[in-house]
């Protein structure tokens, strides 16, 4: 197989990027489970992580000059790290909501007024 | 098994792992094996950065990812999949939309991934000798206010100290606004209402 013997390069870690975002935003356009809809969220920041780690490799491109370095890196890290707040308010949010309403479908939650 | 990559290999590997859990993720129904299918694709991202040579951010996507925030959404699974909201249906229309949007979408990021010559790889047998890891001691140093080699970037004088900072505040401002969130006002009100009828 001609992939096994070539070494790879950022095109092949975006394509799997590309695969884990449009998987995120499917799961957020047809979960009805609030929780669901936080996955999906999770699956889209990872893929975009995935581009920055990438692109900060000197290793994964012909013009290693061009390489985002620790850049790239440290913007990963900062995507981590939000995406742990971001989660733990979501999760605040969805309890508080399945506490008010004793359920979790996001359909029916259009009645959100304080 | 002259003449295989192994670093092709591992990524295969891994990459095959992220890709189909992801959609497995999308595919299942059962809110509870999302939450498993979502742990293995981002064990296996995880796996990604280390070959890309990111390692400090491969443990960190480990321990701060799998390791935390998958564990707060898996307690969030367990504290509200109740009787009919473990695998709710979705309607036909709404699968057949979101998987149009979605095939497009990928089509459009494939395309624009695929598009440069530049990002398709060293040359055979230059660089995959090379793969070293940056050491995370690197990171610790840009964070703390080191500005960075590169001449072009513009911004980040002062390294990443500010935005370091503004972090640490931004998660502690969470914390509490979360947990303020969270509390339990049903269960104090029906304990008030209990305390009113007793006196």
């Amino acid at each position: 197989m001609n992939l096994l013997a070539e070494p790879v390069g950022a095109s092949h870690f975006m394509a799997v990027g590309a695969v884990m975002f449009v998987c995120g935003v499917v799961c957020m356009a047809t979960k009805r489970n609030g929780l669901g809809i936080l996955m999906g969220i999770e699956l889209v920041l990872n893929g975009a992580n995935l581009n920055f780690v990438a692109f900060s490799s000197e290793f994964l491109r012909r013009n290693t000059e061009y390489a985002l370095g620790v850049d790239g890196q440290l913007i990963a890290l900062f995507v981590i790290v939000l995406a742990a707040a971001e989660a733990a308010v979501a999760l605040a949010i969805a309890l508080n909501y399945y506490n008010n309403h004793a359920t979790i479908d996001v359909d029916r939650a259009d009645e959100l007024k304080g | 098994m002259e003449g295989v990559n192994w670093h092709s290999f591992y990524f295969l590997l891994f990459g095959m792992t992220a890709c189909v859990f992801a959609v497995a993720v999308v595919l299942t129904g059962s809110i509870v094996r999302m939450a498993f299918y979502l742990t293995l694709c981002l064990g296996a991202t995880a796996g990604l950065f280390f070959l890309a040579g990111a390692g400090f951010v491969g443990a960190m996507q480990l321990l701060i990812y799998v390791g935390g925030t998958l564990v707060l959404l898996i307690f969030g699974v367990m504290l509200t999949a109740q009787g009919p909201f473990v695998s709710m249906k979705t309607r036909a229309g709404e699968w057949v939309v979101g998987g149009v949007v979605g095939a497009m979408l990928l089509g459009l990021l494939l395309q624009a991934a695929f598009r440069v010559d530049d990002w398709m790889g060293p040359d055979p047998g230059v660089a995959s000798a090379a793969m070293e890891k940056t050491p995370p001691g690197e990171l610790g140093i840009r964070l703390l206010g080191k500005p960075g080699d590169n001449e072009q970037a513009v911004g980040f004088e002062s390294g990443y100290l500010l935005p370091f900072e503004i972090v640490s505040v931004h998660l502690l401002v969470v914390l509490i606004g979360s947990a303020y969130l969270a509390r339990t006002k049903r269960r104090r009100r029906a304990t008030d209402a209990a305390e009113a009828e007793e006196s």
